[in-house]
């Protein structure tokens, strides 16, 4: 079985977005950029099951600018075995929407042929929560979200989903786009040597126009501005005067 | 225009508080129509018929959509979700499920998490875990809009529109149902109660997790988590508030033993008033809290549950 794995760079979760001056975005320049936490879960679940012998090939797929190349090398250094950068803008702030990228996705697909393409849920800067749910439209394929537990039988895979009411456990017939959740494990660090070797994985580096991807944008940006900012409060003495705040404050 | 909001109905039962938001959302642009479809929807359909600006009912019962998998609306409803200009849905598992699924099909894009509708084509939304707030304007002919109902209030059941079954060819051979672990459980709902009361690690274990729910249970109110307490197993998954949990806006948020978090924050920030109690006076969720005590839980709560 071959997995594909696509992999976003995006803001450091640990890093506060701040919005552009101009309104168009968050400010991208000179800060901490990392995968995308969702999609290091996914690939580690695709390294998982390599590991475990139920399949041959790991492929990283990243969309976005040249340095996403990074992005592309850390995930050859965890286990990938090789990788697709698809440079589809030369601006950062430029975010390829979820439609095109499996756009890019599915003629990528149809050229490798992998059997499950494993995806982060969402992407922790446009929070969209829709590449999976397209390509696998796109595709035509088995659809399984929100994936906290995998298992992957002859021709199906198995996976509980994190749904808002518990868990749902379904089967999906292979070939899967299955979205991935925080809590499916723990992704592992790259070990140095691992590091260098990556170095020497393949990166293969091509066009949307090779792949007859056309870049579209459904949804223009009119502005991006600050949240409404909460007002720090006030820090009580006692636990009367919180029982108090508490009182007023149910049912009011 | 021609506007339809995507009911949510898990194995026959209604969620009566997305979806009523969801037709809140919708009805700021028009009337709508409602689909229902679900293994059994009389209960749902009557309750969706009363709420007001709801023009029609469309009602498709078949043991396929019980489940809510995503392949039987997009294989089969495809061509009755494509005669309308807007289609609307929660942004609730159901709906970010479903919703993008359909607008692979379509080729449109979903516009998630819609916080404010603007105008029949332009909407904002949170990004980055709610630090920005985007305006964005859509070019599709056909407008996916998933719903970020804690942004918006039920409607009334005043109504009394007209319930008409539909008929379609339905299939999925992609996806089968193997079993639920649902929590059933006496308190409010999470995302719809007026109080919350989250634990997050500071609780220290699932056995302490009892001070929460005995705080909440003597507030009438839901219980919350933060991923960390989740991921350490003090806390079933569904109760995790935040950007990959529920998002929650209801008068009153207790949160104990929670630094505060961004990704935390991301869900619980609408709340109209905050407490916070932790031993850290440092901790972040105090620059959100509108009340907070530097306390430790296990002294405090008990304290605080035995005096209200
Ligand atoms: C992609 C991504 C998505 C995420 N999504 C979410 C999400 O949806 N929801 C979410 O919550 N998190 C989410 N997180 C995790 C988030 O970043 C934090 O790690 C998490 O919220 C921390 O949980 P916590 O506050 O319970 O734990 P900690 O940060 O460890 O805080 C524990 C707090 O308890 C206090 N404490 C300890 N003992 C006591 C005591 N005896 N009395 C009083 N106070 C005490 C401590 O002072 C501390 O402030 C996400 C992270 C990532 C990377």
């Amino acid at each position: 079985m071959k997995i594909l794995v696509p992999v976003k760079r995006v803001l450091d979760y640990n890093v506060k977005a701040r919005v552009k001056a101009d309104g168009t975005g968050v400010d991208l320049a000179n800060v901490k950029m990392s995968m995308n936490p969702f999609d290091e879960i996914a690939l580690e679940e695709a390294i998982r099951i390599k590991e475990n012998g139920k399949a041959e090939e790991i492929i990283a797929v990243s969309i976005g600018v040249q340095q996403n190349q990074e992005t592309l090398r850390t995930a050859l250094a965890m286990g990938a075995d090789r990788a697709i950068l698809v440079v589809a803008t030369d601006d950062v702030h430029n975010d390829i929407e979820p439609l095109t990228v499996a756009n890019i996705l599915a003629a990528i697909t149809i050229k490798e042929g992998p059997d499950l393409i494993l995806c982060g849920k969402q992407a922790i800067d446009n929070d969209f929560n829709a590449t999976a749910q397209m390509l696998s439209a796109k595709l035509k394929w088995s659809q399984a979200t929100f994936a906290s537990e995998i298992d992957v039988e002859k021709d199906k895979i198995r996976v509980t989903r994190e749904v808002d009411g518990g868990l749902q456990t379904i089967d999906a017939k292979i070939p899967a786009v299955v979205s991935v959740d925080l809590r499916l494990n723990e992704p592992r660090y790259a070990s140095l040597p691992n590091i260098m070797k990556a170095k020497r994985k393949p990166l293969e580096e091509i066009s949307p126009a090779d792949l007859g991807v056309e870049i579209s944008q459904r949804l223009k940006v009119i502005k991006t501005k600050e949240p409404d900012s909460r007002e720090a409060g006030l820090i009580l003495e006692n636990i009367d005067q919180l029982v108090e705040k508490i009182q007023e404050n149910v049912g009011g | 225009m021609k506007i339809l909001v995507l009911a949510e109905i898990n194995d026959g039962e209604l969620a009566e508080d997305q979806t009523s938001k969801t037709v809140s959302a919708a009805t700021s642009l028009g009337k709508v129509d409602v689909l229902c479809a679900s293994n059994s929807c009389t209960d749902a359909s009557k309750k969706i018929a009363s709420m007001e600006n709801v023009e029609k009912v469309f009602v498709i019962e078949d043991d396929i959509f019980s489940q809510s998998l995503a392949e039987s609306y997009s294989e089969t409803l495809i061509d009755t979700v494509s005669s309308y200009s807007h289609v609307f849905a929660p942004s609730s598992s159901f709906g970010k499920n479903i919703l993008p699924r359909i607008g692979g099909v379509l080729d449109a894009m979903v516009i998630s998490d819609v916080s404010k509708i603007i105008s029949s084509d332009t909407f904002e939304r949170p990004i980055y875990a709610g630090n920005a707030i985007q305006t964005v304007q859509s070019i599709d002919k056909v407008k996916l809009v998933s719903v970020r109902t804690s942004n918006f209030d039920s409607v009334p059941l005043t109504g009394s529109a007209d319930i008409e079954k539909i008929e379609c060819a339905t299939n999925n051979t992609y996806t089968t149902f193997v079993e639920n672990k649902i929590q059933t459980s006496d308190r409010p709902e999470l995302t719809s109660a007026k109080v919350v009361v989250s634990g997050g690690r500071g609780v220290g274990s699932k056995e302490n997790f009892e001070i929460i729910e005995g705080l909440a249970d003597k507030l009438g109110a839901a219980v919350g988590a933060s991923r960390a307490a989740v991921d350490s197993g003090f806390a079933p998954n569904d109760w995790q508030v935040g950007q990959t949990g529920k998002v929650v806006a209801p008068d009153l948020y207790v949160a104990v033993g929670i630094s505060g978090a961004i990704q935390h924050l991301a869900g619980m920030k609408d709340s109209k008033v905050i407490v916070a109690i932790n031993k850290d006076e440092e901790a972040p969720i105090f620059q959100v809290a509108d009340f907070g005590l530097v306390d430790d839980l296990f002294k405090a709560v008990p304290e605080i549950e035995k005096k209200i």
